[in-house]
């Protein structure tokens, strides 16, 4: 448990100590503002929800975490620090856990700086607050399938650039997979079974009802069991791929 | 007393090619052993499997009685190691990140801020304890591995190329940490500095091509020298050097004699003796017999640079062709 909280640390004293983490809030909240009201049409609707704020963190996610997530490993990798790391009397799974729940505690910061989204709505009107935190809790939840996926891709490969590429990419299909168009397209050769496989491990599909503050605790398992299992392929990667 | 490094018949393929081909040796508490051999012989890839890095493809470790596949962490534990190129998180200042090692390690408050400041003490890293690592020397970060591979107080330590891009004074200080500390550790050093196996290692082992060729005593190493107890007669004027080596062919025990020219321009004389034996005694007395007049007399223990590469010889170029 000290390993794992040890290797969080530094991580996320890490993302403070380059601009990384910076930017990354500055531009995370600057497009929160923009999707929110501007696309979003937050004051248009003249509904006191975040509706619209919450409607746009799929996409705002699909770019930014993997921006996040890439350098997790290949950045060990690639510094020969990796060696150190898994020289130190601590195993694979704890150092993987370590990592992921530094990005993770990283964009719960990032997201609770969108606070005062929260305090204009409760100024403007009388929201349902327990459905605002539902939503956060179900952003949160998406961002940890974000970066769950984004760490296993990142141990892949020394290359940062590289390592976001896939990652935009695969998240893109875990979004997509839950649209209607694309699942006529599946529908139209695949099975019934498979077709509902496909739209059952879209994000799209389970964050869609949390936001409209239904938490289905199988929406919750759904994210929890996503992240376990990239979180597992994380460590058999590593174990991969450290040496080469 | 069991040894505690015990490498078991290790092997570690790549593919096709195999660059560690069953290699088996044991360290003992007290003992530092020298790990010697040309670029790419193998001695950082062996080194990664006893540190439980690289899984072997076949044989096994033991470290301070754990088997390092089977239990890894508290292998892990009893080792300090310096990687490579002293591996270190280019981000932060050599406190902050002893004190990271420190935490992983499992230290915490008071005796965690001790062994950090020991640490840096004994790797002289005062001066740049709050510089970022990425923007330090080369020797300065090679001792910003070493005071991470030290903190624990390891019983077992693996230092590979310990002393490179060190300067002369810091090499000296290393030796000397090294000598101390070997007391109550079971020590691994590779190196391509031969002197320092002299002044360093109690055991020398040799590998080229992922094999191991010697493993034996630096005077074990000097023996196998074509050098080991010659006697070089080095001329100015006076006699002509070819009557002295005509003289010297006939002494007993001489097996052959070579005769070059110096930088200085003077010129040498060397006696190689039969293998084993010592022939300085009859020499000095054929010097003084013959009131030849030389600058200098002298005999050599053997020359390191000169066995190693007999040893290591014809392997270090053709090496992959040959294997695969
Ligand atoms: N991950 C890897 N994949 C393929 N080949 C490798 C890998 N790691 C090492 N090798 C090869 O194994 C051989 C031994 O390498 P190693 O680094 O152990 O040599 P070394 O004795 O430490 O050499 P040096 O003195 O240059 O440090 C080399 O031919 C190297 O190219
Ligand atoms: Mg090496």
């Amino acid at each position: 448990m000290n390993n794992i909280m040890a290797i969080a640390r530094r991580e996320l004293a890490n993302y403070f100590a380059t601009p990384v983490a910076y930017v990354f809030i500055v531009i995370f909240l600057a497009l929160t503002g923009v999707f929110t009201f501007y696309l979003g049409g937050f004051y248009e609707r003249g509904q006191a929800d975040l509706q619209p704020f919450f409607l746009y963190h799929p996409w705002l996610y699909l770019f930014l975490i993997p921006a996040l997530s890439m350098r997790l490993w290949s950045e060990e990798r690639k510094a020969g620090t990796i060696e150190l790391l898994m020289t130190l009397p601590i195993s694979t799974w704890q150092a993987v856990l370590g990592k992921f729940l530094a990005a993770w505690a990283f964009t719960t910061i990032a997201l609770f700086l969108t606070f005062p989204i929260w305090i204009t709505v409760n100024y403007l009107g009388d929201p349902d607050n327990p459905v605002i935190l539902a939503g956060y809790l179900g952003s949160l939840l998406m961002a940890g399938a974000f970066l769950a996926v984004g760490a296993a891709i990142s141990s892949l490969t020394r290359n940062q650039v590289i390592a976001f590429v896939i990652t935009v990419v695969l998240c893109f299909g875990f979004i997509l997979s839950g649209f209607p168009l694309v699942l006529d397209f599946f529908r139209g050769w695949l099975p019934h079974g498979v077709v509902m496989s496909i739209a059952y491990l879209s994000f799209w599909t389970h964050f869609d009802s949390i936001t409209k503050g239904v938490i289905d605790l199988r929406d919750v398992i759904f994210f929890g069991s996503f992240i376990a299992c990239w979180l597992f392929a994380n460590v058999i990667l590593v174990e991969m791929k450290k040496a080469d | 007393m069991d040894p505690m490094i015990e490498v078991r018949n290790l092997v570690k393929r790549f593919g096709a090619f195999t660059a560690v081909n069953d290699v088996s040796f044991a360290v003992r508490s007290g003992e530092v052993l020298g790990f010697l051999g040309p670029n790419g012989a193998g001695k950082s890839t062996t080194m990664k499997m006893i540190t439980g890095f690289l899984t072997p493809s076949a044989g096994s470790v033991k470290v301070s009685g754990h088997d390092v596949e089977a239990s890894p962490i508290a292998a892990k534990q009893a080792i300090g190691y310096l990687a490579e190129g002293a591996p270190a998180y280019p981000d932060m200042t050599p406190v902050e990140f002893l004190i990271f090692v420190a935490r992983v390690r499992g230290y915490s408050g008071n005796e965690l801020m001790q062994k950090v400041d020991a640490a840096i003490d004994r790797a002289n890293l005062r001066s740049v304890a709050h510089k970022n690592i990425d923007t330090l020397s080369k020797g300065f970060k090679r001792r910003v591995g070493i005071a991470q591979a030290i903190l624990h107080d390891p019983p077992v330590l693996i230092m590979d190329e310990p002393t490179d891009g060190l300067d002369p004074n810091q090499k000296h200080e290393m030796r000397l940490l090294i000598s101390e500390m070997a007391k109550n550790k079971a020590i691994i050093v590779s190196t391509h500095i031969l002197e320092e196996v002299n002044a360093l290692c109690t055991r020398a082992i040799i590998i080229a091509q992922g094999k191991l060729l010697f493993d034996g005593t630096p005077a074990d190493l000097e023996q196998r020298s074509a050098y080991h107890n010659a006697v070089t007669l080095t001329v100015s004027g006076g006699a002509s050097t070819d009557t002295i080596a005509d003289a010297l062919r006939k002494v007993t025990n001489v097996a052959r004699v070579e005769v070059s020219a110096g930088a200085d321009g003077r010129m040498h004389v060397v006696a190689f003796p039969e293998s084993g034996a010592s022939v300085i005694g009859d020499i000095s007395q054929l010097v003084r017999a013959q009131k030849w007049e030389l600058d200098e007399i002298s005999v050599e223990t053997g020359r390191l640079d000169e066995v190693f590469r007999a040893i290591t010889s014809g392997t270090s170029e053709s090496g992959r062709e040959v294997l695969t």
